[in-house]
């Protein structure tokens, strides 16, 4: 056995979306402390809420996070929309889906891009490949500009969406934009292409923990928005029953709560959805995993990233389809649909680019008297550290350089979102 | 001439507007050839402490961020706040109306000790700064103009209209005419009228012109139906802590 002793100490780790220590503590071979510290500022979202008329929650929500504010935008609509009994029309559905995908798309391309990509070519930023690999640089940046311009079209802008409101949209894209758009589309699937070649070069590290996986899943497709919370270890649960799944829990060291289901901790994101929904892939999405040899039940948490290039290519294909199905039905000018109610509680549920992200709201009268939301990333804190805890040992024999780097590979293979995760619970709704 | 070195720093925030920094560079990589980043943690390990210019993202809301803001202020040649959270406080003063301990208490329970917290804060309540770059988020061209205007040694200008100029230039249709509420006759123009382009009222996120008439608004908005929780609502999604100003200088209604 290695008797060494080893400090690791990685004050704001970067390349991360808000602040996050990274502590390890080894004393003679034996893993005294173990933390991925979460050093964010709280933040008070659900408390923001309260009192204020229904129509606020989307806008204010989506403020949570400048990366996933479409995410936060579109459960934040669900959720009101179920406690007030609104059915928003087909083509709502449609519009929110293909504004979803440019948001998933965005997101993806910056983490296996820009903050990702650097670690395994050696750079401490996508700024040096500029000048050593300007080609795969500008591909990023031309695939980020279309995920951009895709919501663009349809909410005005991605950080922070605009024509989304309760029971629909307040503006649409014209037949010329979604013509355009498509092209686009279709263009860049020499893009996508590059890019699943590329994650097949880039030496993923070995690393196995078998967890618990969880999912929203939906028998008709591979679900972003609305479903049933599915797990790995069996188990399906109404969106309405989330708390049962997430048993989120405060921990001294974390402006964010942990969460744990079946086991002492679980994961959520694209390798979970991937592991859960493999079925309902695109099959070009289906085949960019055979390619990088990812396959379902997969428990290597570093292939979370390569989960999200095959949600690349799903996106990308799946956003095609669903350009063509609104050109052929022709975009109608629709008022937004009015609240059956005003009054009641609802629950949304949509796979942000992280992962399963709920919003519950309890409205009276049209004002919000209760509001929770249950980040992503705040459900992997206690499975990072579980991975921490596994990994460090059967890496001990390396350098602390190495092991440092090992150890944010690890925390950032999991695209965590941190200014998002800290704000939290509450309590109970009397 | 050597480059200037920029950095960036964010508090408390979503840092959509450093992600919007990240967009204005796909139409305009060459900004990175004008300038020399030394800190941008989110995109980048490199971390360099020698920089003329700070852009800082986010709002002051714990006592513990002061000494690193002063410690920026002490580095830096010039600190531009970057958004409406430092701008103003943003989305994180919505809480300064509301008592602290009960906002405390609803998140962390009883562990709510565990979190330091105070009043949010726009960063010209904690240290002196140069410029403002207003917008929740940032407008990417806006952003363009401002660093340009920086290397040419120059401070960014924000024109000090009403965004109903920028509505109207654009030919849009006023929203209260399609039965909705807008703070655009009291909040500065810059954004291109972005929000009610695509079907929004204004929020006044980019904050308020130097002479709003918050009475004439209020009346106007109780006109259009609504009340007063509705409209206090509406006047406090971004403009919390500046109204709580004017209130303390008693220049609002």
């Amino acid at each position: 056995m290695t008797v060494k002793t080893v400090k690791v100490d990685v004050h704001h780790l970067t390349r991360v979306e808000g602040h996050g220590n990274i502590v390890v503590d080894v004393q003679k071979g034996e893993l005294k402390q173990c933390e991925l510290q979460i050093v964010e500022t709280p933040r008070f979202f659900e408390a923001m809420l309260r009192g204020r008329p229904y129509g606020d929650s989307s806008t204010i929500t989506s403020r949570i996070c400048g990366i996933c504010a479409v995410g936060h935008a579109t459960t934040s609509l669900r959720a009101t929309e179920t406690a007030l009994g609104i059915e928003p029309t087909q083509q709502t559905v449609l519009l929110r889906k293909l504004n979803f995908y440019g948001e998933i798309l965005d997101s993806h391309i910056l983490h296996a891009y820009m903050l990702i990509a650097p670690d395994f070519l050696g750079v401490g930023s996508v700024i040096p490949l500029a000048k050593s690999a300007p080609d795969v640089v500008l591909r990023a940046l031309r695939m980020k500009k279309l995920s951009g311009d895709l919501c663009a079209a349809i909410c005005g802008r991605h950080t922070h969406p605009i024509a989304m409101t309760v029971g629909g949209f307040t503006h649409f894209p014209t037949t010329e934009e979604l013509y355009s758009l498509r092209a686009r589309l279709e263009a860049m699937l020499t893009d996508v292409t590059a890019t699943v070649e590329l994650y097949q070069t880039l030496p993923i590290p070995d690393f196995e923990r078998d967890t618990e996986y969880i999912a929203l899943r939906k028998d008709s497709e591979y679900s972003f928005i609305d479903g049933t919370i599915a797990s790995t270890d069996g188990g399906t649960w109404p969106v309405s029953q989330y708390r049962d799944v997430t048993n989120e829990y405060l921990v001294p060291h974390s402006s964010a709560k942990h969460a744990a289901n079946q086991r002492q901790s679980y994961m959520v994101g694209a390798l979970a959805r991937f592991n859960v929904n493999h079925d309902k892939l695109h099959p070009q999405a289906r085949a960019a995993a055979d390619a990088m040899g990812l396959k379902p039940g997969c428990t290597n948490p570093y292939m979370n990233t390569v989960a999200q290039v095959v949600e690349i290519a799903h996106a990308t294909y799946d956003s095609i389809t669903l350009i063509d199905k609104l050109l052929e039905r022709g975009i109608q000018w629709e008022e937004p649909v009015a609240p059956a109610r005003l009054s009641g509680e609802g629950t949304g549920a949509c796979e942000v680019p992280r992962g399963i992200l709920f919003h519950n709201y309890v409205i009276e009268e049209g004002y919000v008297v209760g509001a929770n939301c249950i980040i992503p990333t705040g459900q992997n804190l206690a499975n990072i550290e579980a991975d921490m805890r596994a990994l460090v040992p059967q890496i001990l024999d390396r350098s602390r350089e190495d092991i440092t780097l090992a150890l944010e590979m690890l925390v950032r293979a999991y695209d965590p979102c941190i200014s998002c995760s800290t704000h939290m619970l509450n309590v109970a709704f009397e | 001439m050597a480059k200037p070195k920029i950095a960036f720093f964010e508090f408390t925030s979503c840092e959509g507007c450093q992600l919007t920094v990240v967009d204005s560079l796909q139409d305009h990589p060459e900004l990175l050839d004008a300038v020399e980043i030394v800190q941008f943690r989110e995109a980048m390990s490199e971390k360099g402490e020698d920089y003329q210019i700070a852009f800082i993202e986010g709002s002051c809301s714990r006592p513990g961020d002061e000494a690193k803001l002063n410690e920026i202020r002490e580095k830096a040649d010039l600190v531009i706040a970057l958004g409406a959270c430092a701008h103003l406080g943003g989305v994180n003063a919505i809480r300064n109306r509301m008592p602290l301990e009960d906002v405390r208490k609803y998140v962390y329970g009883d562990k709510a000790e565990w979190y330091a917290t105070y009043p949010a804060r726009p960063i010209s309540a904690v240290i002196p700064i140069d410029a403002v770059i207003p917008g929740c988020p940032i407008d990417r061209n806006e952003f363009i103009r401002a660093v340009t205007y920086l290397l040419q040694g120059r401070l960014p200008y924000i024109p000090d209209n009403p965004v109903c100029i920028e509505c109207k230039l654009k030919g849009n249709v006023c929203v209260y005419h399609r039965g909705m509420t807008c703070l655009g006759p009291i909040t500065l123009a810059g954004c291109d009228a972005i929000c009610p382009t695509y079907g929004e009222g204004c929020d006044g996120c980019r904050g308020l012109i130097s002479a709003p008439n918050i009475p004439a608004l209020r009346t106007v908005l109780a006109e259009h139906g609504m009340n007063e929780t509705d409209i206090e609502a509406k006047m406090t999604v971004f403009l919390t802590y500046q109204r709580m100003e004017l209130e303390a200088a008693d220049h609002d209604s």
